[in-house]
């Protein structure tokens, strides 16, 4: 039968971040390469976001971030875990230090996009994590 | 499995459900079953269609009419379509944005769509994914759709009361006739009535209302028109209230008691259609027949029209076929005149 089937992301700011260009540019990458992008916009919490991912069945979360809110990722990470979304992987853009960075990968966000990122890498790389 | 399915749906549980609806999106055919056994669990529910053209304010009418329904103890769920792009397939699902302040309430059920490839505002996936919801025990299902073609005229049938939100402005009124809305629109919002010429957009609409009014007459209702800033709250209980008014007039009421048999015939429609269009078109299209069928076109044996004629003579209706015989008007099968 016909391949209906579409890859979901989820694309959300979070916390007390107003920067929202590069989470609307990704958006833009990943509808243009036939992916559905549920846009969360900013000031977002962990708990609307993990809400949002269920109601909406999404296969990624992408959490754009350019302020200092890394312990926001990491709760956000432990709130799916508690509703059983381990499964949904997460991966980040924006400037992240190193030391972060490193923290965030070690707790389980699974790709970190530095902001000169290309939109294939960020499109390959969803494509190839999302399981059909 | 679907029996365990269906007893967590009706008992309201998220993840089941919002799991389900991506299937039926994804057209996968174990959720036949499901929906088979959830038919009779829907039904109870009242639906409202919220259509106009891009940006006119309906996700943000959506959620102010959310926030009131709440303050009354209903339950709601949202099913909010946008249109998927034709060049890639893809979509930007941006109405949860404005509504994202009752993603905690756990009485509220908000769910994007994609309209993936199908014309105008409704798709059989959302008509499922509405007995979804309704099964999970909403008492009011709001439906967005952005109004383009044909689109709000189907919603109109499979919904109890649709709405139309317009904006002043010149150009939208020309829309508004062109896709014949006023055929479909039970009330209708002038919405950002905060800019100037709102006035002037109600009293056009009234006079193309007024221009319809027999048709109103027999089927007991007459359209009515709301002014509204949605951004400012202002407007949504006056349209919360009209929309109770239809719910109890006649109109409605035949459409209720009727077993709403017009949305029965346009479910059953689309699910005809969507079934054909799968199982049919994919075996046409799929099939090396198909591709010599393209060979024989781009070579000029073979004129499109006359291609299509065979394919479907014998895909269809089990003719016997020759691509790239010569090119004629007048069928090479005898048999297939008659
Ligand atoms: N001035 C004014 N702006 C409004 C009003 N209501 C909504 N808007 C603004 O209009 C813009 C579009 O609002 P939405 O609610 O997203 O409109 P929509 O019809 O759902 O848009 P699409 O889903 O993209 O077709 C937003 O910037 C809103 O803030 C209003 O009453 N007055
Ligand atoms: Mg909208």
């Amino acid at each position: 039968m016909g391949d209906r089937r579409r890859i979901k992301v989820l694309i959300s700011v979070i916390g007390l971040d107003g920067h929202f260009t590069g989470a609307e540019i990704v958006s833009r990458y990943l509808m243009d390469a036939g992916m559905e992008v549920v846009y969360l916009g900013i000031y977002q919490t962990p708990e609307m976001i993990v809400s949002a991912a269920i109601q909406e069945s999404v296969d990624v979360i992408g959490i754009s971030s350019h302020a200092s809110n890394y312990d926001q990722i990491g709760m956000l990470l432990d709130l799916m875990k508690q509703n059983g979304l381990n499964d949904i992987p997460v991966i980040c853009g924006g400037t992240i230090p190193r030391q972060h960075a490193e923290t965030l990968l070690k707790r389980g966000v699974s790709k970190i996009f530095p902001p000169q990122s290309s939109s294939e890498s960020i499109v390959n790389y969803i494509t190839s994590i999302v399981k059909r | 499995m679907v029996n365990n399915t269906v007893k967590k749906i009706v008992n309201g549980d998220v993840m089941t459900a919002a799991k389900l609806i991506r299937d039926i999106d994804d057209q996968v055919p174990e959720t036949r079953e499901i929906l088979k056994a959830l038919h009779g669990y829907t039904g109870k529910a009242y639906i409202i269609g919220v259509t106009g053209a891009p940006g006119v304010g309906k996700s943000t009418i959506v959620d102010q009419m959310v926030r009131d329904l709440r303050l009354n103890g209903k339950t709601v769920g949202i099913l909010a379509v946008d249109p998927t792009s034709p060049f890639s397939g893809g979509a930007i699902l941006g109405d949860r944005i404005r509504m994202q302040r009752h993603s905690l309430d756990k009485e509220v059920f908000i769910r994007s769509l994609a309209t993936r490839g199908q014309f105008g505002g409704l798709t059989q996936s959302t008509l499922s994914a509405i007995d979804v919801l309704d099964a999970m025990g909403k008492e009011y299902i709001i439906v967005e759709t952005v109004g383009v073609g044909q689109g709000e005229v189907d919603i109109a049938r499979c919904v109890h009361t649709t709405v139309i939100v317009v904006v002043p402005g010149l150009g939208d009124h020309v829309q508004a006739i062109k896709a014949g809305i006023f055929e479909v629109g039970d009330i209708f919002v002038v919405n950002k009535a905060d800019r100037p010429e709102a006035e002037r957009a109600v009293t056009y609409l009234r006079s193309m209302i007024g221009l319809a009014k027999k048709e109103f007459k027999n089927e007991g209702w007459e359209p009515s028109i709301i002014m509204a800033e949605a951004l400012n709250n202002k407007g949504i209980i006056e349209l919360l209230n009209e929309i109770e008014k239809h719910r109890r007039s006649k109109k409605v009421g035949d459409i209720l008691v009727a077993g709403k048999r017009d949305s029965a015939r346009i479910q059953l429609t689309e699910m005809i259609k969507s079934r054909l269009i799968e199982e049919t078109l994919n075996r046409i299209t799929g099939s090396p027949e198909f591709e010599k069928y393209l060979d024989c076109i781009m070579e000029r044996t073979k004129d499109p029209y006359t291609a299509c004629d065979e394919l479907l003579s014998a895909m269809v209706f089990g003719l016997s076929l020759d691509p790239c015989s010569a090119p004629n008007r007048t069928s090479n099968h005898p048999d297939e005149k008659d």
